[in-house]
C-alpha cells in the first residue's frame, strides 16, 4: 500500500492500482526472472494447513466425534455428498471424491487467502495456477470419457443425439469448440479474473482511502469514510465470491467427469 | 486498458493472462502433495470412520431387532407349551375320571358277584342241611316207630295205667336216648 500510495502523492492525482501491483518483489531472488513470489509461499502453505487440518481431523475416527472431528467430516462429507455424490451419481462417485476434495479445499484456502488482513493476496490472482488446475481437470474428464468408451468418446462428446442431420455441420464445430477448447480457457480463467478482479477492487478501495486522507481539503478527507464503508461491502462481496469460486470450479469438474462418465446418455 | 495502466503505474508490460512458469511448477507440486495425503490418508480415514459408524448403527438396529424376533420366539413357545400342559392336564383328569368311574364299576361287579356266590353257598348249605335232616328224621322216626310198636305190642295195653306207664318210659327212654345222644 505504501508503494501504491508514493505515485499518488508525487502526482497530486489519483493513480490507480494496476496489475503490476499483482506482482509483488520476489522474496527470494531466484536464477529464474521473478524469484520466489509471495504467491508460491502461499501455495505450499496453503497445503501444509490443509493437510494438517483433515489429518488432524481424520486422525481419532471416533464414531461420535469430538469438534475437530466433526467439523473436518462436515467439510469432507460436503465435497463428498454436496458435490461428488450428487453430480455424479451414488454408484461411481467414490473414486473421484479425492480429486474433488483436494480441488474444493485447494482453492478455498487460496481465495481465501485473499480476504485475511496482513496476507490479502489470492493465489489464483496469479493465472498459472489456474491454468494449472485447469489442465489437471481438463486431462482427466478426456481421460475418463475414453476409458469408459473408447475413442468413440469423441463422436458421443462432440455428436448430439436427436439433432436432425442437415444440422449436424454447424452442431459438431460448435460442439467441439465448446467441449474441448473452450471448456478450459472458461474453466481456468473464471477462477483467476475472479480472484484478480477482487483483489484489484481491494487494492483500488484502499488506494483510494489512502489518496482522500491525504487530501488538504476535509470534505475529501471525509469522503474517504465513505469509501472506506463501501470498501468493507465490495471486502464481504469478495470473500463470498472465494468461497462461490472454489464450489464453482469444483463443481463443474464434477460435471464434466459426469459427463464424460455417461456420454452415451447425453 | 492495458497500455492505459502501463503507462500510468509507469511499469513494465505485463500480459496477466502469460502465467510464471515457477508458480506453474509450485501449483502442480503443492497439488500433487496434497492429492497424495488426500488419496493415501484422508479419504480413507474419512471413510473408514463413515463405514464404522454406519456399521454400528446398521449393527444396533440388526441387534435390537434379533433380540425382538428371540423374545417374541420365547412367548410364543411359552404360550405353546402352556396350551399343551393345559390339554396335558385335561387328559389327565379326563383319564382320572375314566378309571375311577371303572374301578367303581368293577368294584361293584365285584361285590354283586361276592354276595351271589355267599347267597348261593348258603342256599347249597341249607339245602343240605334239611336234606340231611330229612334223612336222619326219616330214619328216626321208622325206629321210633318201630320201637313204640314193639314195646305197644309187648306189653298189655288193656291196662289203662300200664298202658301210660310204658307211654312214660317210652318217652323217658327216648328223652334218655336223646340226653345219651346228646352226650
Amino acid at each position: 500500500m505504501i508503494a501504491l500510495a508514493l505515485p499518488a502523492q508525487d502526482s497530486g492525482e489519483f493513480t490507480p492500482p494496476g496489475i503490476e501491483e499483482l506482482h509483488l518483489p520476489a522474496i527470494l531472488p531466484w536464477g529464474a526472472a521473478d524469484g520466489f513470489s509471495k504467491q508460491m509461499l502461499l501455495v505450499i502453505l496453503s497445503v501444509v494447513i490443509i493437510a494438517t487440518f483433515f489429518l488432524l481431523a481424520a486422525r481419532k475416527q471416533q464414531l461420535v466425534p469430538g469438534k475437530l472431528q466433526f467439523a473436518g467430516e462436515m467439510a469432507y462429507g460436503f465435497v463428498r455428498n454436496g458435490i461428488a455424490k450428487d453430480i455424479i451419481g451414488s454408484k461411481d462417485f467414490m473414486k473421484y471424491v479425492p480429486l474433488l476434495f483436494s480441488l474444493f479445499f485447494f482453492i478455498l484456502v487460496n481465495n481465501i487467502y485473499g480476504a485475511i488482513p496482513v496476507i490479502q493476496l489470492p493465489s489464483f490472482s496469479h493465472v498459472g495456477g489456474a491454468y494449472v488446475l485447469a489442465a489437471i481437470v481438463y486431462v482427466t474428464w478426456i481421460a475418463i470419457g475414453i476409458k469408459k468408451n473408447g475413442l468413440k468418446y469423441f463422436k458421443l462428446a462432440t455428436v448430439p443425439s436427436g439433432v436432425p442431420i442437415y444440422i449436424l455441420p454447424i452442431v459438431i464445430p460448435i460442439e467441439i469448440i465448446s467441449n474441448f477448447l473452450v471448456r478450459p480457457v472458461t474453466h481456468s480463467l473464471r477462477l483467476f479474473a475472479t480472484m484478480l478482479a477482487g483483489h484489484l477492487i481491494v487494492m483500488i478501495a484502499g488506494s483510494g482511502i489512502e489518496f482522500l486522507v491525504m487530501q488538504e481539503n476535509v470534505l475529501l478527507k471525509g469522503a474517504s469514510v465513505l469509501v472506506l464503508a463501501g470498501s468493507i461491502a465490495m471486502y464481504m462481496l469478495e470473500a463470498l465470491i472465494m468461497a462461490l469460486q472454489a464450489y464453482v470450479f469444483t463443481l463443474l469438474t464434477a460435471i464434466y467427469i459426469e459427463g464424460a462418465l455417461h456420454a452415451d446418455s447425453h | 486498458m492495458h497500455q492505459t495502466i502501463i503507462s500510468a503505474a509507469g511499469a513494465e508490460a505485463a500480459n496477466p493472462l502469460v502465467p510464471n512458469v515457477w508458480e506453474m511448477g509450485v501449483v502442480l507440486v503443492g497439488f500433487a502433495v496434497l492429492f497424495y495425503i488426500v488419496v493415501k490418508f484422508v479419504v480413507p480415514m474419512f471413510e473408514k470412520t463413515f463405514a464404522e459408524r454406519a456399521e454400528a448403527i446398521e449393527g444396533g438396529i440388526a441387534k435390537a431387532e434379533k433380540a425382538q424376533a428371540e423374545a417374541s420366539a420365547a412367548l410364543e413357545e411359552y404360550k405353546q407349551q402352556l396350551t399343551d400342559a393345559r390339554a396335558e392336564a385335561n387328559r389327565i383328569r379326563e383319564e382320572a375320571r375314566g378309571e375311577g368311574a371303572q374301578i367303581l364299576a368293577d368294584l361293584k361287579e365285584k361285590a354283586a358277584a361276592e354276595s351271589a356266590r355267599i347267597t348261593a353257598q348258603a342256599h347249597a348249605a341249607i339245602q343240605s342241611e334239611r336234606q340231611a335232616a330229612v334223612v336222619a328224621l326219616r330214619t328216626e322216626v321208622g325206629t321210633l316207630a318201630t320201637t313204640l310198636a314193639g314195646r305197644i305190642v309187648g306189653e298189655a295195653l288193656d291196662n289203662d295205667e300200664r298202658s301210660a306207664r310204658v307211654v312214660d318210659r317210652f318217652l323217658a327212654d327216648l328223652e334218655n336216648q336223646n340226653a345219651g345222644a346228646a352226650k
